[in-house]
């Protein structure tokens, strides 16, 4: 509406249908009920609330490293990498492989026994990271290659049934008992779980089979290790994506493709970099989410990896800020409503707050408003 | 009778052929029950990729939510007849069916309403049409109740075995009515999303429904659907005639709204919305009847499925099996019902049947191996599915062809390949 | 258009092979086992398999039955109702059995014996606990339907007076909400706790898929609850365990017979007891001999899906030669009439076809599992 002076006289209906005010308070109700709820038990026991918050931040951090690679991947080509949960899923096992048949969390110990245990442990950690972040650009180098490239000029459909098809072979191939095994099998943690208490009288070590001191929080070395790494990468990926050459050849194939090859772009190998950087950075959330959660099997990307992708929907797909909120909202979301409204229903909450997000923004949180021809 | 068209004359005649065919095969016991619950399954999965065909193939919705209409329609299908053959009591039926029509009402009263508000956003309709459905399903209940006498009377008084069918009939036309409504309600709002984001908020209601029907014992209070233990008693009804007969009347359905004006609107749709909005096409209108229609087949096939094993469980709903007709749909060839329908009956044959005997000893576990590698090639070998456009001859009919996307215009189609 | 020819060759394919159905065997006795080799739980399928294959293979090492060889069919049945439903059908149409050992789940189980009733083909599930496996819509047993284990109000029983029996008072309960069995002990355990003057201090479910249990974890710390009921597979306890370590949980984590596996991590579920089908340190000669024999063929220690499996076949085949007929209509009643020496103990069936035996109470301590106590029913 153009602004006018004298504003028009609006019958009843005519305001009703413009304010939009029916769906508007529709949606307040709801925020309203849930925020209601949430204040109450916050008040009630601001301890145990503030744990969930915790805990759902711990959970929040390694879907923002999965949701990262959906996010780039999406930005640049369109496709939703379904095998995307399924690369997460090798990263945790390669690591796993690493840890427990290789120990080469252990390398720096044997070699140099003379150094702290603290920093050689850390450069062992470093190491198994560094080198399932490899595979597992490697392994996505070679799902692009054989089974995206061939059909980019395909209609894009194709290549989501791929990807389907990808993230099913993977699984199952995975399964067989020469690859992966079908088992469970127990994740061998690369280093001791400490767990700290924080409260009003400070900070303290919990101590193995006692509970935890009344009005004390409680956190984990690998809630710290998981938040910093997160952030780490993070940043990483921000400012390749912002500053570095590549970052932006990946910028400009994003916004246009031929253009971006008119200027002497390699799209090719942009994109497959894209999908490198992205696993890379599931390689690290399987190997984080491991060590949080430690239990390996073959199809444990597949909730994870619907989570991320929820969570970079949420925050506007193709949107690196938001991939990392729509993931911080995800985690709270789960450990909230199994914390206060209903553990049956957190799957349920999550998408209807995915849902009405998209409703009121439809190109999610950070999304750019999308450039569809109009 | 006389201009009836030589292509309907084989279409028809082929159909009883192949549906006498297998049935004396099955009659005889030369086909056995195996590949008679697959060749059925088979069936229902084209009933429910025909749907999905109509609403991505051909509208262009990439929709995930089939999967949880399909839902939708097996238990509420299961739970009539099991009140019918168990409990002896119509009460399922006739809630069900007046909560349907009276939900119907309220949505046409409704929609008459919204029209005349122009511009009302999605949102409030929603509202409006919520607070609407739920006044008047309540009073279904109710009305329903007490209706349940004199309506087992009524089947009470006929044969056994033909009360058993209508209700039967009655059930599975039901579940497909009640994904419909809902599908409606829930399309709504949904509909006014992008292309990827419907996908992911249809996803979602896929997951929703499978968390309410492993609860639905505690949450919902369907006792006899007993939650995540799996409903059992529901009677083994679904013959080839009833599933093959609903298959042709799909097929049928699907050919004629795509051969009339509304048909080539739904495609309009999907080929440029901008444009179709330009020469008059209510592009809203279009997307809400297709959903419905794709959902009300869903649902339809639902109630058959749930009438072949006689069991259901949650587990068969789960989100991961709803790429299983997005798969059979893009297998066969976007926007082509004889490749849907090949495609639905392949991938029963192949995946339930053909790797169970192929595969030796010992690989039992390479199935699931092999599917997706079948796909992979597939998809590499043949991007636009098994038949592509191809028709057969009753199906067919002057459609603007797929857009084809090159490379020079490829950024600019970007968005209306898959919208 | 080549691919449409491909797939009309396909199709008809698929009718001729149906068409020509193997001629009925007069050699071998075939045994089908369907077990979910692929699907959620491949690991229980892999388990049912071994057990049941090694006790085929001691009968077929014994010269057979009847003086007729044994010869198992395996087929994957995914732990879900469809292809559950596909892999009978195959097995009875297309290989002809007439004795079918599974399926493990009881999703999967309740179709086949639906099937296996109709078709009079005897089936024995070893592990499936859902009551309704084996009874009829009407409550009555189906005649050809048997199972190997306990059904879960006994065990949530026999758990509920052992942790009354310690002293505990207050228990909080876990359980997958999508899982039948973990609900089914749930309830049980729940019902029987009450009953005894247990107080539950809270109730929280979670699906299987989940992997982060803190949120609720948080919640059990809070109300200091003695004992945590978690009867669920030893892969979710293993999750749990370790995560409830982390979060300050005191109390002592109890289960049933899925904690069982030689996966489970002994050292995050340390202090925690589980009711099982038997012990691996029982000293009956048969129970020893089996543990022996398990180890050397597949190298770990049998857990229990995998010795539910072997006492089902051992049931089954040894009511074949009571028979003394490859005849499915008797083999029923020898199953249902007679009294077996098994692993899991000695089993006789109730009226509705399910086994009367002892469960075992073990504790998890310091890296291994101790026997505890009997519990007879």
């Amino acid at each position: 509406m153009r602004s006018s002076i004298v504003a028009p006289r609006l019958s009843l209906t005519q305001k009703i249908v413009q304010t939009k005010i029916i769906g508007k308070a529709l949606i307040a109700l709801v925020a309203l009920a849930v925020l209601y709820l949430l204040a109450v038990n916050a008040i009630k026991n601001p301890t145990v609330f503030l744990q969930q918050l915790v805990n759902g931040l711990q959970l929040g951090f390694v879907y923002a490293l999965i949701a990262l690679g959906y996010t780039m991947v999406y930005g640049i080509v369109r496709l939703i990498n379904f095998a995307h949960g399924d690369v997460f899923m090798v990263g945790a096992f390669i690591s796993f492989y690493a840890i427990s048949r290789f120990q080469l969390h252990d390398w720096v110990a044997k070699l140099s026994p003379g150094m702290s245990p603290f920093v050689a442990r850390a450069i062992g950690s470093i190491t198994v990271i560094l080198l399932s972040m490899t595979l597992c650009a490697l392994l996505a180098f070679v799902i692009e290659r054989v089974a995206y490239k061939p059909l980019r000029d395909a209609p894009r459909i194709s290549a989501l049934i791929t990807a389907i098809g990808v993230s099913f072979f993977l699984e199952y191939f995975g399964a067989l008992k020469f690859v992966f095994s079908p088992n469970f099998t127990p994740y061998k943690r690369p280093f001791d779980v400490v767990t700290w208490t924080l409260g009003r009288q400070g900070f303290g070590k919990l101590v193995e089979g006692e509970g935890v001191p009344e009005g004390n929080i409680i956190f984990s070395n690998i809630f710290v290790i998981i938040v910093l790494t997160s952030i780490f990468l993070l940043l990483l990926l921000q400012y390749i994506v912002t500053k570095t050459r590549v970052g932006k050849a990946m910028r400009a194939t994003a916004y246009d493709k031929p253009t971006a090859r008119l200027m002497g772009i390699n799209i090719d190998s942009i994109i497959s970099i894209t999908f490198g950087i992205g696993a890379a950075w599931a390689g690290a959330a399987g190997m984080l989410y491991a060590t949080a959660f430690p239990q390996v099997f073959f199809w444990m990307g597949i909730i994870p990896g619907l989570k991320a992708f929820v969570a970079a929907v949420l925050g506007g797909i193709g949107s690196i800020p938001g991939a990392f909120v729509g993931a911080l909202i995800m985690g709270q979301a789960e450990t909230l409503s199994a914390g206060y409204i209903s553990t049956p229903m957190r799957d349920a909450i999550a998408f209807s707050i995915l849902i009405i997000v998209l409703l009121i923004r439809p190109t999610g949180i950070f999304g750019e408003p999308s450039r569809e021809k109009a | 009778m006389k201009n009836i068209d030589k292509s309907t004359l084989y279409f028809i005649g082929g159909s009883v052929l192949i549906f006498l065919i297998v049935q004396i095969l099955v009659s005889v016991g030369i086909l056995s029950t195996f590949w008679y619950t697959i060749l059925r399954i088979g069936a229902v999965m084209a009933i429910v990729s025909l749907g999905l065909n109509l609403i991505y193939g051909f509208n262009g919705q990439f929709s995930l939510g089939q999967w949880g209409f399909y839902a939708l329609g097996a238990y509420s299908a299961g739970d009539v007849t099991y009140r019918w053959t168990q409990l002896q009591s119509s009460g399922g039926l006739t809630i069900l069916l007046l909560g349907v029509i009276m939900a119907g009402i309220a949505i046409l009263l409704i929609r008459r309403l919204v029209n005349k508000l122009r511009g009302l956003d999605a949102l409030s309709a929603f509202g409006l049409y919520l607070i609407g459905v739920i006044l008047l399903a309540y009073l279904a209940v109710v009305v329903g109740g007490a209706l349940e006498n004199p309506v087992n009377s009524i089947l009470k008084a006929l044969p056994p075995e033909v009360s058993k069918q209508i209700v039967f009939v009655v059930a599975v036309l039901l579940g497909g009515l009640f994904a419909a409504e809902i599908s409606f309600l829930f399309g709504l709002p949904v509909l006014t999303l992008g292309s990827d984001y419907f996908g992911i908020a249809t996803l979602g209601f896929t997951v929703i429904v499978k968390v309410l029907l492993d609860n639905s014992d505690t949450m919902l209070g369907f006792a006899e659907m007993k939650g995540a233990r799996g409903m059992i008693g529901i009677p083994k009804m679904t013959t080839w005639f009833w599933v093959f007969f609903f298959l042709v009347l799909v097929v049928i359905v699907t050919r004629n709204i795509l051969h009339s004006s509304y048909g080539r609107a739904i495609v309009s749709v999907r080929e440029d919305e901008i444009a179709a909005k330009a020469m008059g096409i209510d592009v809203a209108n279009f997307k809400t009847i297709t959903f419905v229609i794709g959902s009300f087949f869903a649902g339809l096939a639902g109630g058959l499925y749930a009438h072949i094993n006689g069991f259901l469980h949650p587990d068969t709903f789960n989100f991961i099996k709803s790429f299983d007709p997005m798969i059979i749909v893009v297998f066969g060839g976007l926007g082509s019902v004889t490749g849907t329908v090949a495609a639905s009956f392949a991938w029963a044959l192949v995946l339930e049947g053909f790797l169970r005997l192929v595969l030796p000893e010992g690989f039992e576990t390479w199935r699931f191996v092999v599917y997706p590698l079948l796909l992979l090639i597939m998809m590499l070998l043949k991007p636009n599915g098994l038949f592509g456009n191809y028709e057969m001859p009753f199906l067919r009919q002057v459609l603007p062809p797929l857009r084809k996307k090159t490379q020079s215009n490829e950024n600019a189609t970007d968005e209306e390949v898959l919208a | 258009m080549k691919s449409r020819i491909v797939v009309s060759v396909v199709l008809l394919f698929a009718i001729a092979l149906a068409a020509c159905t193997p001629a009925a065997a007069t050699g071998p006795i075939k045994i089908a086992h369907l077990a979910p080799l692929s699907g959620p739980v491949p690991t229980f399928g892999a388990s049912t398999r071994d057990g049941g294959l090694l006790a085929m293979e001691e009968w077929n090492a014994k010269g057979g039955v009847l003086g007729r060889k044994l010869e198992a069919i395996v087929e994957d049945s995914q732990c879900t109702p469809d292809p559950a439903v596909n892999a009978a059908n195959k097995v009875i149409d297309q290989d002809k059995v007439h004795y079918i050992v599974g399926e493990t789940c009881s999703k999967a189980s309740i179709p086949v014996s639906e099937i296996a009733q109709e078709k009079g083909v005897v089936m024995i599930s070893p592990t499936s606990t859902n009551p309704t496996v084996t009874l009829k819509a009407d409550g009555t047993a189906k005649d050809y339907v048997f199972r190997a284990c306990f059904i879960d109000p006994f065990q949530g029983a026999v758990m509920a007076k052992f942790a009354m029996g310690k002293g505990y008072k207050t228990a909080f309960i876990m359980l997958d909400q999508g899982n039948d069995y973990v609900r089914g002990l749930a309830e049980a355990f729940e019902k029987a706790w009450t009953e005894m003057g247990g107080q539950v201090v809270g109730k929280e479910t979670y699906t299987s898929q989940d992997t982060d249990f803190s949120a609720i974890l948080t919640k059990v710390a809070d109300s200091k609850a003695e004992v945590l009921w978690l009867p669920d597979y030893y892969n979710i306890v293993n999750l749990v365990a370790a995560q409830a370590k982390e979060k300050g949980v005191t109390a002592v984590l109890m289960g049933g017979d899925g904690w069982d596996s030689s996966d489970l991590d002994l050292k995050a579920a340390d202090g925690g007891y589980f009711s099982n089908h038997y012990s691996p340190e029982d000293t009956r000669p048969i129970v020893q001999e089996w543990v022996k024999k398990y180890q050397a063929k597949y190298g770990s220690v049998p857990d229990a899906l995998a010795t539910l499996a072997y006492d089902a076949t051992n049931i089954l085949i040894a009511a074949i030669e009571k028979a003394g007929a490859d005849d499915p209509a008797k083999v029923k009643d020898a199953i249902a009439s007679g009294t077996f020496e098994a692993v899991s103990g000695t089993i006789k069936f109730d009226q509705y076809h399910n086994p009367i035996k002892s469960a075992a109470v073990l504790q998890v301590k310091d890296g291994k599992v101790s026997f505890i106590e009997s519990v007879a029913p």
